[in-house]
């Protein structure tokens, strides 16, 4: 599903150039539910980013569905990421004036679906997510946890083939965490690849495969078999 | 274009900035209210004067000597001269592009005292001697009676013809002032007819307050001899008046021996050139409207480009989300531009009624007020054409295009990454 190879990354701050990534090496198969972890500056943040198509690359290639994504103008970054990436950030990302209806809708707004279609579609996926009866409401009268199930609606609906999370339970207390982790794995179990970037072990023990990432480059993977070394490990930390 | 949500969308946009959406509004809305109150205020200037004087024969010159100001084949400078009732038929001779030529004489008024007497009645009045052609050049409406005739010029006929003013200071508002008799500086005059003026043009005191005698009557009555103080002429159609001017005065001077460079013995007024003048004052104020309309509207946008990047600098995140779930720059664009164009079109559409509105009841206004004849100010039927509202309106959507071109090319360049970076 994802294929990177020798990827570089450098940010440019004046006469200064960061180099953030590189070379790094990353291959995500379908269906794969995946986090990766790394401290601050580790690169993880960038590499989400060029993942979700947000940012371009400097070197190597990015192939995402076969397809090599490089040098996209804005309009065709949008079309794929509209198309094959659902997004679900840590502070939600809702639209404050629009109902949970309306929020969940919109990607299917881009895609120029009909209004009455879209938020029929919008009401099914929030069933789905057990926030039918909230589906009037606007962002500011849902908690936290109800916001970020809004969020994974919305990231959902576009049927995207990946979906991409970004601290997704970082504005959450654990108990809601583990309930949006629930749903995410339920996700997955439906056949779509999940990534996801946080720095919380607990969190990142529920996924099937962890990435840790150092200084630009991957440094470990921890895979099925060995999760349960990883999680006894995070115990001792 | 009409989906709900970009409706939405822009309400809420503007909502949010309730009070500076206000403002800037205001701002468009008196651009285009000035605009349009100035077109229709120069356009009902326009109205008035025209409606003054379009009845005036505009093919038409007017002529009267002053004193010679070259001395020439022995006389000096300075000499008192007149044209006299000779010239009439030596210049429809001479110049043969003349259509009506009359001449038109005047009486002093004597002293600070009444010149006109009826019975108990008395008044001050201007007193001409007039010639039957001359309605032809200034045309005037013959209320009773009848306008001076040929007979009336041959006989030297003792008859008036009296302007509205005369009959309201002389007679009872009933009374039929024909076959009545006016004491006109000692002389009596029987009134044959009762006339009101066409036009706002006045040569030597308004027509209503004033008393035409025939030319003849008028020449004996007070020795004139055979002078003639005032010559109007109109030329033939297609010739240029100015033609028909330069080859009066060729003729008149070559006739009472004034020198042919004399610049000042024989005054003139072409009225074609006034008209023509007076088309590019017209033409000068509709400009300047422009100008100015188009200033404070450029203005109100400018204001409206300024709020929209305020809105796009609150919303960076907002458009940052909608980008990464899959907004095109086209969608952003189009829905700022529109935001844009709503503002200044529906604030525009306001003040452009409203302008409207109030040329409306200004016209009522000037309808409703009692106006006499001759009172009539030069104001008249304030309004703007359909092609000026129109432009406006357009003018208005180009302007909202503009205004929302800045603030969307910004919006644009806000990458999603960066709008969703955590602060």
């Amino acid at each position: 599903m994802i294929q990177i190879e020798n990827l570089h990354k450098s940010y440019v701050m004046g006469h200064n150039s960061l180099h953030v990534l590189k070379g790094l090496e990353l291959g995500i198969e379908a269906g794969e539910f995946v986090s990766i972890m790394g401290s601050s500056g580790s690169g993880k943040s960038t590499l989400l980013n060029i993942l979700g198509i947000l940012d371009d690359y400097d070197q190597g290639t990015y192939y995402l569905g076969g397809k090599l994504i490089q040098g996209l103008n804005e309009t065709k970054a949008a079309l794929t990421r509209n198309e094959m990436i659902g997004f679900i950030f840590q502070s939600f990302n809702l639209i404050s004036f629009k109902n949970a209806m309306e929020n969940v809708a919109l990607p299917l707004y881009y895609q120029k679906i009909s209004r009455k279609k879209r938020n029929q579609i919008a009401l099914e996926y929030l069933d789905r997510l057990g926030l039918k009866e909230w589906a009037h409401h606007l962002p500011s009268e849902l908690s936290g946890g109800q916001k970020q199930r809004v969020a994974i609606a919305r990231a959902l609906i576009s049927q995207p083939r990946i979906i991409l999370a970004d601290e997704p339970t970082g504005a959450l207390d654990s108990t809601t965490s583990f309930e949006v982790m629930d749903i995410l794995k339920e996700i997955n179990d439906q056949g779509k690849t999940v990534i996801i970037v946080t720095h919380e072990h607990d969190i990142a023990a529920m996924t099937k495969k962890i990435i840790r990432l150092k200084d630009g480059v991957i440094e470990e993977v921890i895979k099925n078999g060995d999760l349960q070394l990883f999680k006894d490990r995070v115990r001792t930390e | 274009m009409f989906d709900i949500d970009r409706w939405n969308e822009i309400w809420n946009a503007l909502a949010k900035n309730k009070v500076r959406s206000l403002l800037t509004a205001f701002g468009v809305f008196w651009g285009i209210f000035m605009l349009i109150v100035m077109a229709g205020s120069g356009k009902g200037l326009q109205n008035g004067v025209s409606e003054g004087i379009a009845k005036f024969a505009a093919n038409s010159a007017f002529f009267w000597a002053e004193q010679t100001s070259e001395p020439y084949k022995g006389f000096k400078r300075g000499r008192n001269w007149h044209m006299d009732w000779e010239d009439l038929q030596y210049l429809k001779d001479k110049v043969p592009e003349i259509e009506y030529i009359t001449p038109k004489n005047f009486t002093g008024r004597f002293g600070n005292g009444s010149n006109v007497i009826r019975g108990k009645k008395n008044g001050t009045f201007n007193v001409k001697g007039d010639y039957p052609d001359y309605v032809k050049i200034d045309p005037a409406t013959v209320l009773k009676g009848r306008w001076i005739n040929d007979l009336d010029i041959r006989d030297k006929r003792k008859v008036c013809v009296i302007g509205e003013k005369v009959f309201e200071s002389l007679f009872e508002p009933k009374e039929d002032p024909l076959g009545q008799y006016l004491k006109i500086s000692g002389v009596y005059y029987q009134v044959v007819g009762l006339i009101r003026a066409e036009t706002q043009i006045n040569i030597n005191g308004r027509t209503e307050e004033s008393i035409s005698l025939p030319f003849s009557t008028m020449l004996q009555t007070y020795n004139m001899g055979n002078q003639v103080h005032f010559l109007a002429i109109t030329a033939k159609k297609g010739v240029p008046v100015s033609v028909v001017e330069d080859k009066v005065k060729e003729f008149i001077k070559k006739k009472h021996s004034i020198a042919p460079t004399d610049m000042q013995a024989l005054n003139s007024v072409n009225i074609e050139k006034e008209f023509k003048q007076m088309s590019g004052l017209f033409l000068g104020i509709q400009i300047l409207t422009w100008i100015v309309g188009i200033g404070t509207l450029m203005a109100g946008v400018i204001g409206v480009s300024n709020i929209m990047l305020v809105i796009i600098k609150e919303r960076t995140k907002e458009i940052g989300v909608q980008r990464a779930i899959g907004a095109t720059p086209r969608v952003i664009i189009g829905q700022i531009m529109l935001e844009s164009v709503v503002l200044t079109t529906v604030a525009g559409y306001i003040g452009l009624s409203m302008g409207v509105g109030l040329l409306e009841l200004v016209n009522r206004i000037i309808e409703s007020a009692p106006t006499k004849s001759g009172d009539r100010a030069f104001f008249a039927h304030p309004e703007v054409s359909l092609t000026v509202a129109v432009s406006a309106l357009v003018v208005l959507i180009i302007a909202g295009l503009f205004a929302g071109m800045i603030p969307a090319s910004r919006a644009i360049q806000i990458k999603p990454i960066d709008a969703l970076r955590e602060e």
